[in-house]
């Protein structure tokens, strides 16, 4: 089992959507949330992702797709 | 004396031991350094620093170093300039430079925070140290390393240009080239933090290199004569330096170095990647993430760890911000260079052109003390100014050739 932190950023248009539901039903992965701000424009979720790597991989892309920011917790560390 | 009573969490407020971490674990929100403020007061005096090295360490009392300094002696305590030929440009009566484009060894301000990350790796027992960079931060990474003679892994994405990385692989690092997107390297960089021991000066030492940011604000007060100036103009990538640079204002108030500060902190950044300002612009303490689209490479960061607390420093100060355009960035630059002889990298153009913007837009009153942040060196990135500047003569190597040309030059000008 793999664990990894992320800051979860919606778009608008997935506030509404049960999207860490999914994740969870889908994707094998347990998720503990530390902290989040949703509003009705705008929603993050800080979380811990436990799950096997490949199915953390498949979840996180599948995120992607959904419009939904995945960054680490650190946000950008990549330092121009 | 003991100074430092451990690490806590920005945001819940838990405390921990002084140790290699970042993050707090219950709500994974940031940890910044705790310091023992009581014990400090009265034992940090003007005449206790001004007793001090000319380099950073004069405030070693302030920073998170609890044995010797190990590296960078010479880092910092660089020029605070009072201009005459820009303040007369932007039309302001005191205007002044800190000018970090000359601060020792690498040319830039990370030479501070990466000197007091060195040195607290050395100090946690760290036999490497490693970061994720594509320009100054993995220029001072890797010239500390190599003094401090620790190992040194610097990544950086696969599809960097390798003109871009000579700076750096002249120190010797490890050069890991991560093939992938901005997203994944960065990822990847989280995750390689987290497995290995290594002191990754921006992820797990982050709390204590952060704090050599505080060096900039210090200085900029002692060197005004232990004034604080009515406003500081401050270039925003990560969000870190405003964030320090306040807290160091309000630190020496607090310590009594200072009598009264009064200063705003202003925001300046690239339009083509300004989520900082633009929060400020729109008054809401939410970052929206944005992908870089600017020259201004060095303050290039989409999503900034540290962005709600420089909104914050901007807002408790009674600051602003403002974004500049490519090409008023290109023009900051030629200003500065034109006008005081200082070469700076576009992230200094950012500064100038927005601290020329808010003094138009009244936001600076023209009368007011103002501090502009001069954070880096322009002879690292050149490129940015081929298009726009020429040879103005070009003559055959005769004396009479030479006559004929100063002779036009002349007229032109009189034109």
């Amino acid at each position: 089992m793999t664990r990894v932190r992320v800051r979860l950023t919606f778009p608008p248009e997935r506030i509404q959507e049960p999207v860490i539901y999914h994740l969870v039903k889908d994707f094998d992965i347990i998720t503990n949330i530390r902290r989040a701000d949703v509003k009705a424009d705008h929603g993050w979720v800080i979380l811990e992702l436990e799950g096997k790597e490949d199915n953390l991989d498949r979840g996180i892309a599948w995120l992607k797709e959904k419009g939904v920011k995945v960054d680490p917790v650190e946000r950008d560390v990549i330092v121009p | 004396m003991v100074k430092l009573k451990g690490l806590k969490c920005r945001e819940c407020g838990r405390k921990y031991p002084s140790s290699p971490a970042h993050i707090c674990e219950f709500c994974f929100g940031p940890l910044e350094v705790d310091y023992d403020y009581e014990a400090l007061r009265g034992v940090i005096t003007r005449a206790s620093i001004a007793a001090g090295p000319p380099s950073i360490w004069r405030y070693k009392d302030l920073l998170p170093i609890e044995g010797d300094v190990a590296v960078g002696h010479h880092v910092g305590f660089t020029p605070l300039i009072r201009s005459q030929n820009l303040a007369e440009e932007l039309g302001v009566t005191e205007l002044y430079i800190k000018n970090d484009s000359v601060c020792h060894p690498t040319w830039s301000f990370k030479d501070r925070v990466v000197s007091v990350a060195v040195t607290k790796a050395k100090e946690f027992g760290f036999d490497t140290v490693a970061c994720a960079s594509t320009g100054n931060l993995a220029n001072s990474v890797a010239a500390h390393a190599a003094e401090a003679r620790l190992k040194s892994y610097i990544f950086i994405p696969a599809d960097l240009e390798q003109g871009k990385v000579l700076g750096t692989l002249v120190y010797h690092p490890t050069l890991v080239a991560v093939e992938g997107t901005y997203d994944e390297v960065n990822r990847l960089c989280s995750e390689v933090s987290d497995k290995y021991r290594w002191a990754f000066v921006n992820i797990n030492i982050r709390p204590y290199y952060a704090e050599g940011s505080k060096t900039y604000g210090y200085e900029i007060l002692e060197q005004l004569g232990w004034r604080a100036p009515g406003h500081i103009v401050v270039p925003c990538a990560g969000g870190s330096l405003i964030t320090k640079i306040w807290k160091a204002i309000r630190e020496c108030t607090a310590l009594g170095l200072l009598e009264r500060a009064a200063t705003k902190m202003h925001a300046a950044q690239a339009l083509g990647c300004g989520p900082i300002v633009t929060m400020v612009k729109n008054d809401t303490d939410v970052l929206t993430p944005v992908r870089p689209n600017t020259i201004a490479k060095s303050l290039a960061i989409g999503n900034p760890a540290d962005g709600y607390y420089a909104y914050r420093s901007v807002k408790d100060s009674g600051g602003y911000g403002e974004h500049a355009t490519d090409e008023e960035i290109v023009e900051g630059m030629l200003l500065l260079a034109r006008a005081e002889g200082i070469f700076t990298e576009t992230a200094g153009g950012v500064t100038v052109a927005v601290t020329k913007k808010l003094i138009e837009a009244g936001v600076i009153p023209r009368d007011e003390s103002v501090v502009i942040c001069i954070t880096g060196n322009g002879l690292k990135t050149p490129d940015v100014l081929l298009e726009r500047l020429e040879t103005h003569v070009k003559i055959r190597p005769s004396l009479s050739a030479f006559d004929r040309a100063l002779a036009e030059l002349k007229s032109q000008s009189t034109q």
